[in-house]
């Protein structure tokens, strides 16, 4: 437990920002309004019988309106023939009944809004039909934060960081940095773009999106790796090597697209990023799947072990026998690759490339690593710790998003919540054992 | 020497504690030193010498106990706190910045000024006096990267003079120094005692402690064993307090039976530094490698081992021709080094034990790629009982380690790779007694398993203790080959290793 927690830490900030943010956001859910109703009438339809009358009655509010509105139509649609909206006075009610009564078709629940329920007309109506049931909806607490909808949206805005953060979390392993991969996100849309466009536009088929989609990532992946091989055969430093490459790409993206943004590509270039299959979001399944894969790839792989080797001691690991400039080359190509994919998924999820994408990316990205646990100077740290650095800094604005806290007073926080997490994490390693360099 | 006379300690440290996580490094330790003597510190490796001195440099604190200077507390929390107690506290790493001048490091955070400026002049004129003090002839505007260990040790002490240090403590200061530099540290001690400062002296090398120091104080496992005057302790009552037993020699008999050519080297050439180097190695021998330092010996071994390219040469294993382009080649040939430098080149200190002793051997640890961690950690469950490796369990970080345990690990990771022919580069430095004689155990063991050893070492006895045949380089080149017999001497050695000229 205690491991867990110091591999771990970082997951106890999440949750206790998890909930804070699910009790902020808490209000009470009124028995009226057109939420009452959808929560309502599942209830109804359980109990009654397709062709069993019902009334559905609210009062001349807004929000009881809304509420009879609601149920009439969720009600229809479950399939009962026999739904009467009543919206007004107690008097209208009573005159409907009449009239019902007088047809023989009296009805056999009330469905009322939370305001209906005091009016005196009803106990009398139940006197004259004891098998009447009444049936209103209880009041409920609900947080804006938890609502699924809500929480789907917290991973659509993290993933394209997270899906680059698995790279950057290599390389920063090897005690390195790449400072390119906000411009291999534009790149990476530009380009992928530019060839839907180019074979066949919005008329396209599905496979023209996958062929978009593959040369932008190997193209990123290639300018990836080439920086690698620039670190690890003339031992260029990471930071300039990667901060000339960001240049480089941001122009180019650019230049390809003089500017402008991409919109002729198939509609059907949406489905990653914007998808779901089988009831889940494409997206999360793309966050599931390529954290497993490396984290198993990190934790249980010879090449996992050697990456951590060559950011623990990299003259150690040379004189181990460890493939030392291999092992940076190829760091830096995941790197690419991971931004390329992550590009492919943010032109999905807007159905257009701009070369203006992904600017300061890299730094969200960084922060997710680093907040994750991962050590800048190399050698420690964890993919899963990644995603949920990737996690607390999304939950963070989306939080505040829900709070109504304005965009600059946002980035004053995020930025103070980073500082915070890494002197968190600094006290936390410095509490667990000593100093490893001693 | 004025100790014992009742009169107050200089210095004092009365039950001192300290715990980290899973270890009480220190239970209830005394010591007191008094002005004009020196005190030497000793104990085998983890013992608690280290952090005990930390505590007087201010890098740890004491968990309970007092430290008293003059008869009054202190607390010293940081290094400048140390300073203004007037402790001075010289670590095997050195506290100089390799880009500044000598002068510029003897004043740095001390600078003097004239109207606001630096007044490098004046520094200059300064350093000058206090460098003569201790004997050290160099150039105040030489920058500290440029200077022999030897120097850079010397700038620390006038350093610690530039302050009025009353109390100099040096944590093995011989452990990186020639013979004759270390005669000179000795000369540089004796004067400072002279002048009244106490000096606490920690070393391995039981030698030197007869000739430099008065007093004597025994620490093991953390806790106080005794203390004595130098001349009144013999040895063997000394080792028996240091490591809980006697040792009834320092290096262990062992039968030689020498086989086929393991290793052989011809015309190896790199720069300046090694010259036309050709020596064969077979199996069951243990050659020792000895000449001053940088007189090539580590260089000579780095080309073999593939860590530097060499100019030119070949080299031949169990008497076929191997291309050596990278450490990664020589190890695939067969040959595996343990460099001089264990933290720098040797671990990776902030991963495990486990992790750094499957590092060389994960390709026959993975299947396909995949790591196989069971038959890891099984391995390491042997290797750490058959030399006797003190861990906590295989996660415990490396850089936690004590010096030998962790030249134990680095052991382990190369004899699980199993190479015909290991290069030992100064395979006891910073050792205690203990555990250097398993390691010298070790070395036998494997000459007798049939491997080619060769052995860098600095320390004489150790080479005259272990080899069978004694190379001797120079300036490059090897001058001289000697059968090691009982009658061989360190000066037979030493004559071959000096230069005529140089021999001031």
């Amino acid at each position: 437990m205690k491991k867990l927690l110091s591999n771990y830490g970082m997951v106890l900030v999440l949750i206790a920002l998890c909930l804070l943010f699910s009790l902020l956001t808490m209000k009470q859910e009124g028995s009226t309004g057109s939420a009452a109703a959808e929560r309502l009438s599942s209830e109804v339809v359980s109990i009654v019988a397709a062709d069993d009358g019902v009334f559905v009655v609210g009062a001349a509010k807004k929000d009881s309106e809304g509420f009879a509105e609601m149920a009439t139509e969720r009600l229809e649609k479950a399939g009962l023939t026999k739904v009467q909206k009543i919206v007004g006075t107690p008097r209208d009610l009573r005159q409907a009944w009449d009239q019902a009564i007088d047809d023989g078709a009296a009805p056999k629940v009330l469905v009322v809004s939370g305001d209906v329920i005091k009016w005196t007309v009803l106990p009398s109506l139940q006197e004259n039909a004891p098998a009447l049931r009444v049936m209103m909806p209880t009041e409920q607490l609900t947080s804006d934060f938890l609502k699924r909808s809500n929480l789907l949206a917290i991973v659509d805005r993290i993933v394209v960081i997270a899906v680059i953060a698995i790279g950057m979390t290599l390389v920063i392993l090897t005690g390195g940095i790449d400072l390119s991969v906000g411009s291999l996100i534009a790149l990476s849309a530009v380009i992928g773009t530019l060839i839907m466009k180019a074979m066949g536009g919005l008329e396209g088929g599905w496979w023209v999106v996958w062929v978009g989609f593959f040369v932008a990532t190997l193209a990123c992946g290639l300018i990836g790796g080439l920086g690698g091989f620039l670190v690890a055969q003339f031992r260029v430093a990471p930071f300039i090597t990667t901060l000339a490459i960001m240049m480089v790409t941001r122009g180019a993206a650019f230049m390809l697209t003089g500017g402008f943004s991409i919109y002729q590509v198939p509609e059907t270039m949406t489905w990653l990023g914007q998808g779901s299959t089988m009831g889940i979001p494409n997206t999360v399944i793309v966050l599931v799947v390529l954290y497993s894969v490396a984290h198993v790839f990190m934790s249980h792989t010879r090449f996992g072990r050697y990456i951590y080797a060559v950011g623990g001691n990299e003259e150690a690991a040379r004189l181990s026998g460890v493939p030392v400039k291999g092992i940076l080359i190829f760091v830096y190509l995941v790197g690419g690759l991971c931004a390329g994919f992550g590009g492919c998924i943010q032109a999905s999820q807007l159905a257009s490339g701009a070369p203006n994408l992904g600017m300061m990316f890299e730094l969200y990205v960084i922060a997710a690593v680093v907040v994750g646990g991962t050590s800048l100077s190399g050698g420690s740290g964890r993919i899963v710790g990644t995603l949920i650095g990737a996690f607390i800094i999304s939950v963070i604005q989306n939080g505040m998003n829900l709070l109504g806290f304005d965009s600059y007073l946002q980035q004053v926080v995020l930025g103070a919540v980073i500082l915070f997490a890494v002197l968190l994490d600094k006290a936390r390693q410095r509490g667990s054992g000593r100093s490893a360099k001693a | 020497m004025n100790q014992a006379d009742g009169s107050t300690p200089l210095l004092e440290m009365r039950g001192i504690q300290k715990r980290f996580p899973g270890v009480h490094a220190l239970k209830d330790v005394n010591l007191s030193l008094h002005g004009g003597e020196v005190l030497a510190l000793l104990g085998e490796n983890g013992a608690g010498k280290s952090t005990l001195i930390k505590m007087l440099g201010g890098a740890h604190q004491p968990d309970g106990g007092e430290i008293l200077i003059d008869g009054e507390a202190v607390e010293i929390h940081s290094a400048s706190d140390a300073q203004k107690a007037g402790i001075a506290v010289i670590y095997q790493e050195f506290n100089l910045v390799p880009e500044l001048t000598v002068a510029e490091n003897l004043f740095l955070g001390r600078e003097k000024t004239r109207f606001g400026f630096v007044d490098s002049a004046g520094e200059k004129e300064q350093a000058l006096i206090w460098l003569k003090r201790i004997g050290l002839d160099i150039d105040p505007d030489e920058k500290c990267g440029q200077l022999t260990v030897a120097q850079q040790q010397g700038v620390e002490i006038a350093k610690a003079l530039t302050f009025d240090a009353r109390i100099l403590v040096m944590d093995e200061p011989s452990a990186v120094l020639t013979e004759q530099e270390v005669e000179r540290l000795f000369e540089v001690v004796k004067d400072l005692r002279e002048s009244g400062i106490g000096v606490i002296y920690i070393s391995h090398r039981l030698d030197e402690i007869d000739v430099v120091a008065d007093r004597l104080l025994v620490l093991r496992d953390g806790q106080y064993i005794g203390e004595g005057v130098v001349s009144e302790t013999d040895r063997n009552t000394l080792i028996k307090m240091m490591v809980g037993r006697s040792l009834e020699d320092e290096f262990p008999p062992r039968e030689v039976e020498v086989g086929d050519e393991r290793l052989r080297v011809d015309g190896l050439n790199r720069g300046r530094s090694v010259k036309d180097v050709s020596f064969s190695v077979k199996a069951g021998e243990i050659v020792g490698f000895s000449g001053l330092v940088g007189a090539g010996r580590t260089e000579t071994m780095r080309l073999i081992a593939g860590a530097d390219r060499r100019d030119s040469g070949s080299i031949h294993i169990n008497g076929e021709s191997v291309e050596i382009e990278s450490p990664r080649d020589a190890i695939a040939a067969g040959v595996c080094l343990l460099s001089e430098d264990r933290k720098g080149e040797g671990l990776v200190l902030g991963h495990s034990a486990v992790d750094n002793f499957a590092l060389p051997n994960l390709v026959r640890f993975s299947n396909r790629g995949w790591l196989d961690q069971k038959s890891t950690r099984d391995e390491f469950g042997q290797y750490r009982k058959d030399i006797s490796l003190k861990v906590s369990g295989p996660d415990q970080t490396v850089g936690e380690l004590s010096g030998g345990n962790q030249q134990k690990v680095v052991l382990a990771k190369w004899l699980a790779r199993n190479t015909d022919v290991i290069l030992f580069d100064e395979p006891t430095r910073g050792i205690d007694v203990g555990a250097k004689f398993e390691i010298y155990q070790l070395m036998n063991r494997l000459a007798a398993e049939g491997k080619a050893i060769v052995m860098v070492s600095s320390e004489m006895p150790e080479i005259l203790g272990m080899s069978d045949r004694i190379l001797v380089m120079r300036k490059g080149h090897l001058v001289g080959e000697i059968d090691n017999t009982p009658e061989t001497t360190q000066a037979d050695i030493l004559a071959m290793a000096m230069d005529q000229e140089s021999d001031t």
